[in-house]
């Protein structure tokens, strides 16, 4: 019986070695590589032959983008605009990813450590980069909160800043663990179900019981893949308009 | 007591962060619930916030899983 983390392993696809470093074509790079071609291929051929009343593919195109443009809009204000793109894309490969994940016998991008940091690191640099771009030294005012007490202000500010650098990794390690935890148990069930059903006799009609579990976290791991892609995007906006608006 | 013993330990009381994650949980959607039911026509546009909140607060107790998961198989 297979364990159910060996779903997370790496298979090298095309060995490669580039000086020393190990840059092979495992299966997490083919569907990432899957992941954006199938984002293009959404967008796209939704926006061919575009008519002024859409039909179901355009409009679902025309849906997701305008909840992104308005989810910046909302958070960043009209400075935002110019990080739509961003924001878009991001968003677009993180739920793509968590989606195709969810296929049987695929593997699951956003489920790795060193993926979902590499964002949220780019994230956090990218904020850091637009704060002291736009306010200089300035920009240490978003660890004191408006109207506090001279006297806490030290404790304040310690921990707005201890609180500021655990971004990038309360980030990364909600969308990874929530994708990994979800897969464990899809996987463990998924085991139960096969040891039931192998014992042969009343228990194989017991096997029903784990099946139909499964099948609901199936349709709760569907919500969660969406709703952790959608709080990616929204976090990301909300450190976004922190570093550009200063605002707290 | 030796290592292995204590891992295991360690992971069982870790599970311990995931039910009061769970309680927050519920408080989210009880007060979403109880907005809602008073306000039913303020509830729609409010559904970004729950979801949010839903899934900050899930993160904790998904965060403390991974306490648990640490123990068990990396340390």
């Amino acid at each position: 019986m297979a364990s159910p983390l060996e779903q997370f392993e790496l298979h090298k696809l095309v060995t490669a070695d580039v000086m020393g470093y190990d840059v092979s074509f495992t299966n997490s790079a083919m569907f990432m590589v899957v992941t954006v071609v199938l984002v293009g291929l959404f967008l796209v051929l939704g926006m061919r032959n575009a008519k002024l009343v859409p039909g179901r593919w355009q409009t679902a195109v025309e849906s997701t983008h305008e909840f992104v443009v308005g989810m910046v809009d909302e958070n960043i204000g009209p400075n935002g605009r110019k990080y739509v793109p961003f924001i878009f894309s991001l968003f677009m490969f993180v739920l793509f990813a968590n989606l195709i994940g969810l296929i049987p016998f695929a593997f699951t991008t956003t489920s790795h450590l060193a993926v979902t940091f590499a964002f949220a690191s780019f994230i956090f640099l990218l904020c850091l980069v637009i704060g002291f771009a736009r306010h200089g030294f300035h920009f240490f005012s978003l660890f004191v909160p408006p109207q506090t007490p001279v006297v806490l202000l030290p404790l304040i500010v310690l921990i707005e800043m201890i609180s500021f650098l655990t971004r990038p990794l309360t980030l990364s390690v909600r969308l990874f663990a929530n994708m990994t935890a979800g897969h464990i148990l899809l996987k463990v069930f998924a085991g139960f179900i096969i040891s039931l059903g192998l014992a042969g006799g009343i228990w194989s009609a017991v096997a029903v019981l784990p099946m139909a579990m499964n099948i609901a976290l199936y349709a709760l791991e569907l919500l969660v893949s969406v709703v952790q892609a959608y709080v990616f995007a929204l976090l990301t906006c909300v450190y976004l308009n922190d570093s550009i608006n200063l605002s707290h | 007591m030796d290592a292995a013993a204590a891992k295991l330990i360690g992971a069982g009381i870790a599970t311990f962060g995931m039910g009061l994650a769970a309680l927050g949980v519920g408080i989210i959607f009880g007060m979403y619930l109880q907005g809602a039911l008073r306000n039913p026509a303020a509830a729609n546009s409010q559904r970004p916030n729950l979801l949010f909140g839903f899934a900050v607060t899930e993160a904790l107790g998904i965060f403390s899983f991974l306490v648990a998961l640490i123990l068990l198989f990396v340390v």
